[in-house]
């Protein structure tokens, strides 16, 4: 089942002011095909660094990242091309806001993969539809809300048709009667068997969709099994207190 | 009586711009220094502007990537270091020195062999000029969310196409304020052409009117096409910025 295997990490370390500040203090992970991995934690555990240390957003102090069985944080690889097969969603969606929503969607695949501009726009539109906003196609970012943006921002990802989708904190800006309809894309997403990694503090996205849990603190990994173990019958302390915080 | 000396004054005064302007075809000096000025603007713009963006993404690239380029120690951390280094040793110079003074050296020892003046005002005004642009640049680069860099880096753009597909069309809009501000100044900088011999528009009012000894016709002629020009300038600025600011809705 090694071959299944679509991000190995090792040992990996993301640390500050020289050794000072460890936000990743030893981090092993495997993440498999199709797999949803949700990652919990108290603020400052580390888990969004973790996250964007997948696709180098943060370089890591040391340690390594094999995606699709290539060392990422080697010098000589060219990220670029990794980043194009990992997509990402981020807390504040980062949609270019000078730019329509068809646009924002369309600039990476033609620019990038040659993807011919009409082909992209198809694309775009279909997956757009299935999120419910074909009709605001030519919409500027300003013009959606929250949820819509999101939603947006998620589509525009699986735009560069990413083997992977990291997903940080996707709803924590959201207003509350928006965070469904995101999560439900989310859901969506799991079901047609992308692989996801998401950091969230939806503990029922975690319970419902995830199919393994990882506990976090202090840059380490503290607990990790599926959401029944995790939720229901947590071993470590740190994540009893945890859990009696959030749930 | 009243109405005759209006008159009388009126025609006084016609015929006194007759005998500065017609007598002699010296407007068309006015012309030529108009002219010049337009060339000299122009083409320290495009100089400007050009050195403005090369400078704006080197000092930014540093400021923003030092510290992962640091921990990966490759050759382009220590080119872009010397670059950054050379980047701000040319600022420091050329916004702690006059214009007037960086013009006469470009043309008395610089260039001192140079026949034309209009190409060396071009190349002094437009090298003083990067350097305000520069900075202009890079702080509307500075003020876009870094959240914008890091969803193009997450799409699989390198640091240059992310710079030139992304952050630079939204840093253009955020500084064209302060950029039309630049412009207008430099149009008025390069009134001292005059002092390498440059026939301008001020310098070609200032020969007129010390050939027909009045100073208050040619002067206020040449105060005049620079607030015209000046206006000219705002309107287009003025009708561009609502064009980028479309998305603003």
């Amino acid at each position: 089942m090694t071959d299944n295997i679509l991000i190995n990490v090792k040992n990996l370390k993301k640390h500050y002011n020289g050794g000072e500040v460890k936000a990743l203090d030893g981090i092993d992970c495997e993440i498999k095909k199709g797999e949803v991995v949700v990652i919990i934690g108290p603020s400052g555990s580390g888990k969004s660094t973790f996250l964007r240390s997948l696709n180098l957003l943060e370089i890591p102090t040391s340690g390594q990242i094999f995606f699709e069985g290539t060392d990422i944080t080697a010098k000589k690889v060219n990220i670029n091309t990794h980043r194009q097969k990992m997509g990402m969603v981020f807390q504040h969606f980062n949609l270019f806001p000078n730019m329509t929503v068809l646009k924002n969607m369309t600039i990476a695949p033609v620019q990038l993969l040659g993807t011919p501009k009409e082909e992209a726009k198809n694309k775009a539109l279909e997956l757009l539809e299935r999120v419910g906003l074909k009709d605001r196609a030519d919409a500027y970012p300003s013009q959606l809300s929250g949820g819509q943006k999101q939603r947006v921002a998620i589509v525009r990802a699986l735009c560069m048709s990413p083997d992977v989708m990291l997903f940080d904190e996707p709803t924590s800006a959201l207003d509350p009667e928006m965070v469904g309809e995101v999560l439900d894309v989310m859901k969506e997403l799991a079901a047609e068997g992308m692989t996801m990694v998401v950091v969230t503090h939806e503990m029922g996205f975690a319970r419902e969709v995830g199919s393994r849990v990882i506990f976090m603190d202090e840059g380490k990994i503290l607990e990790e099994g599926t959401p029944d173990e995790i939720f229901n019958n947590p071993q470590n302390p740190r994540l009893q207190d945890f859990l009696s915080k959030v749930l | 009586m009243q109405y005759l000396s209006i008159t009388a004054d009126l025609n006084n005064f016609l015929e006194k711009l007759h005998h500065v302007f017609i007598e002699k075809d010296r407007y068309l000096q006015m012309l030529t220094g108009l002219l010049n000025t337009f060339k000299i603007t122009a083409g320290a713009l495009v100089i400007g502007v050009i050195i403005g963006v090369v400078i704006a993404a080197i000092r930014t690239s540093y400021d923003k990537n030092r510290e992962s380029m640091a921990l990966r120690k490759g050759v382009t951390y220590y080119v872009l270091t010397v670059l950054n280094a050379i980047c701000k040793i040319y600022l420091t110079i050329i916004r702690g020195t006059p214009v007037v003074v960086q013009l006469m050296i470009c043309y008395f020892v610089i260039f001192a062999t140079a026949r034309e003046g209009v190409p060396v005002a071009i190349f002094a005004f437009g090298i003083n000029s990067g350097a305000y642009v520069a900075e202009i640049f890079r702080a509307g680069i500075m003020s876009i969310d870094n959240g914008q860099f890091e969803a193009g880096r997450s799409l699989g753009f390198n640091y240059l196409q992310t710079m030139k597909n992304i952050i630079i069309p939204q840093m253009f809009k955020a500084v064209l304020p302060t950029l039309c501000n630049e412009f207008i100044a430099l149009l008025k900088e390069t009134s001292v052409a005059g002092y390498v011999g440059v026939m301008d528009i001020t310098k070609a009012g200032n020969t007129i009117a010390g050939r027909v000894y009045n100073y208050f016709i040619p002067l206020f002629t040449v105060a005049l096409v620079y607030l015209v020009l000046v206006m000219i300038l705002t309107k287009l600025v003025g009708r561009l910025e609502r064009r980028l600011r479309k998305s603003d809705r």
